[in-house]
């Protein structure tokens, strides 16, 4: 399966990809429209400082802590990706708690949100790569 | 015939009907499940009162997951006696069902201690299933005074489902601060705040002495009024299946890391069960979800042949209430016992680490709790701390405090 990997030598902290999976998870057209004078809640994010960035988004680990801690059953896997089911979850946050990449975060209305890769939006793969000028983030098999 | 048996159908035997089919794709497996209902979330039973959940919302698997699974489910019979010479389980209507290998997976049941006069109480229950949380919901009205006793997970999540239905709602525990598991003298008191700011009222170190009808004579000698009353002042292992034929219990069924009793060919997992604990190292009780999916997926997957071992287990707890956020684990090693504390107090946060010989034991954390599990991987996988920006991590849990190799590994590759 395809996953998102990071080549931190080339990650510029930019912040594009946020705002890249922001807009593509907002289900606008217009990236303006969508984003601009609002607070975005991204499902990657960028930390490091003025030298070192990288981007975390979720690992789609083979066997997710993530899924196991769900209290409420939002958390499922479906063709190895790790998905939510936001009508599910009831902002507990047992996820964050086990996930060891601190990959997972809150979404606007307080349930879990984390990355799908983009396969169920209109984007169709990942945004965040798609808009990464230096392929510090990259989706491919390894 | 080759069957597995699973004695509950709760979270655990969710799991280990998944930890079997990991290993197993054809032998049939018998659910013996004592409530009337396919597995359902049971911590989501506050959210529903709450109505931050449905009735329709609250199954942990799909519609098809017994079907898929090759699982045939008993609804509304109990496990009654094993019988572990013959290998099999005689179910409360006379049936006596064979195993090959068998999960005990049956939960906790609420621990009601006595009160006098608790029989002039009218309407009076506990706070642990479906049905205990649908004839709540009957009892009350927007204008019910709700006692609970009990200012633990329970206690309070029951609070807080309950908060906007009804008129007023007092909790009273013997313990001097709220949720006394996870917390300590120094978070307790602000969430403690935080939920009268809400409208609840307390009595802590403080409980019923007696009852009389609608009256509350606490031993404070305070007087409350009420007209539902909770009890939620802690759970109790069902272990009588394993004690009832000389297998060993402690608290819980005693497991090995393998979640294997000791009376041959069967399993234990989830509520009931007491396992290797690694912040204690020693076995304990962890009465909690995903210890509960974990210990079961273990089960199943060892009780199907193959070889799983569940050794990294320690208490872990995100919980909210009324907007704040809780997240804990391990264990709390206090300066006396040669521990070095972090505390870090903000307006709205405070962040609270245990370390011991170069290794995070335990947090607390109330507010803020994004990248927890960075904390917790630390405990669970023994990090030595000394190779992390550990200064900084306790205020921005990241993976910027570890090494680029790490880094390299972590993001790098399939994990
Ligand atoms: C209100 C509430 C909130 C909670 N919130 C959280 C939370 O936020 N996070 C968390 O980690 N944990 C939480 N928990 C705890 C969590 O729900 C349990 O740890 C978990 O459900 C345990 O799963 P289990 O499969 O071991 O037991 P259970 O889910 O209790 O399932 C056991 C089942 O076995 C059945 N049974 C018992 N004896 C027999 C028998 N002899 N024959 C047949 N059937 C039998 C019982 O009827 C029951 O249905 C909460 C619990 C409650 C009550
Ligand atoms: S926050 Fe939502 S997805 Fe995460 S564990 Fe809780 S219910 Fe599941």
């Amino acid at each position: 399966m395809k996953r998102i990997f990071v080549n931190e030598e080339w990650c510029l902290g930019c912040h594009l990809c946020e705002y890249n999976c922001a807009f593509a998870n907002s289900g606008m057209k217009n990236m303006a429209l969508a984003l601009k004078g609002k607070k975005i809640f991204p499902k990657i994010h960028v930390y490091g400082n003025d030298k070192i960035n990288f981007a975390v988004s979720c690992r789609h680990c083979e066997d997710p802590l993530c899924v196991k801690a769900c209290i409420s059953g939002a958390l499922h896997i479906k063709d190895g990706r790790v998905c939510i089911d936001k009508t599910k979850c009831v902002g507990c946050y047992s996820c964050i708690m086990v996930c060891p990449y601190g990959s997972l975060s809150v979404g606007e209305t307080g349930v879990a949100s984390k990355c799908e890769l983009c396969l169920d939006n209109a984007c169709g793969s990942p945004a965040c790569v798609k808009g990464c000028p230096n392929n510090a983030i990259v989706y491919e098999e390894r | 015939m080759k069957q597995y048996v699973i004695i509950g159908n709760g979270i655990a035997a969710a799991g280990c009907i998944e930890g079997i089919r990991k290993t197993d794709n054809d032998t049939p497996i018998t659910v013996i499940s004592g409530e009337k209902y396919p597995v359902y979330c049971r911590p989501l039973i506050s959210y529903y009162l709450q109505g931050k959940t449905a009735l329709e919302k609250m199954d942990y698997r799909n519609k098809t997951f017994y079907a898929d699974n090759g699982c045939n489910v008993i609804y509304g019979k109990t496990a009654e006696k094993i019988d572990p010479e013959d290998h099999t389980v005689l179910l409360s209507d006379g049936k006596n069902i064979p195993y090959t290998k068998l999960l005990v997976a049956a939960g906790s049941s609420p621990f009601v201690p006595h009160f006098d006069g608790i029989e002039t109480v009218e309407k009076k229950f506990s706070f642990m299933t479906l049905d205990d949380t649908l004839s709540l919901e009957k009892a009350i009205c927007k204008n019910s005074k709700v006692l609970i006793i009990g200012a633990g997970l329970i206690g309070l999540k029951c609070a807080e489902g309950l908060k906007d239905r009804v008129g007023k709602i007092t909790v009273c525990d013997l313990a001097k601060n709220v949720l006394s598991s996870i917390l300590d003298d120094d978070t307790a008191p602000a969430v403690q705040a935080h939920l009268e700011q809400n409208g609840i009222e307390f009595f802590m170190s403080d409980s019923v002495k007696s009852f009389d009808g609608n009256v509350a004579l606490m031993q404070s000698g305070k007087q409350v009024d009420f007209d539902v009353l909770v009890t939620a002042v802690g759970v109790r292992p069902n272990t009588a299946l394993i004690s009832g034929i000389g297998g060993e219990v402690n608290r819980g069924i005693v497991v090995d890391t393998k979640m294997q009793t000791s009376v041959p060919d069967i399993y234990a997992a989830g509520d009931c069960s007491e396992g290797y604990d690694l912040s204690v190292d020693k076995n304990r009780v962890l009465a909690l979800l995903p210890n509960a999916y974990m210990g079961g997926f273990t089960a199943g997957v060892n009780m199907a042949g193959g070889n799983k071992e569940f050794d990294n287990a320690i208490p872990m707890n995100s919980i909210g209430f009324m907007e704040i956020h809780i997240m804990t684990a391990g264990n709390y090693i206090a300066e006396k016992d040669g521990g070095t504390v972090f505390c870090k107090k903000t307006e709205n946060d405070i962040r609270k680490f245990f370390v011991k010989e170069d290794e995070l034991k335990g947090y607390i954390l109330v507010g803020n709790v994004l990248g927890g599990g960075i904390y917790t991987y630390l405990i669970r996988e023994k990090i030595p701390i000394s190779t992390l920006d550990f200064e900084n991590l306790q205020n921005d849990p990241n993976f910027f405090a570890f090494s680029e190799e790490i880094r390299r590994k972590k993001f790098g590759g399939v994990v």
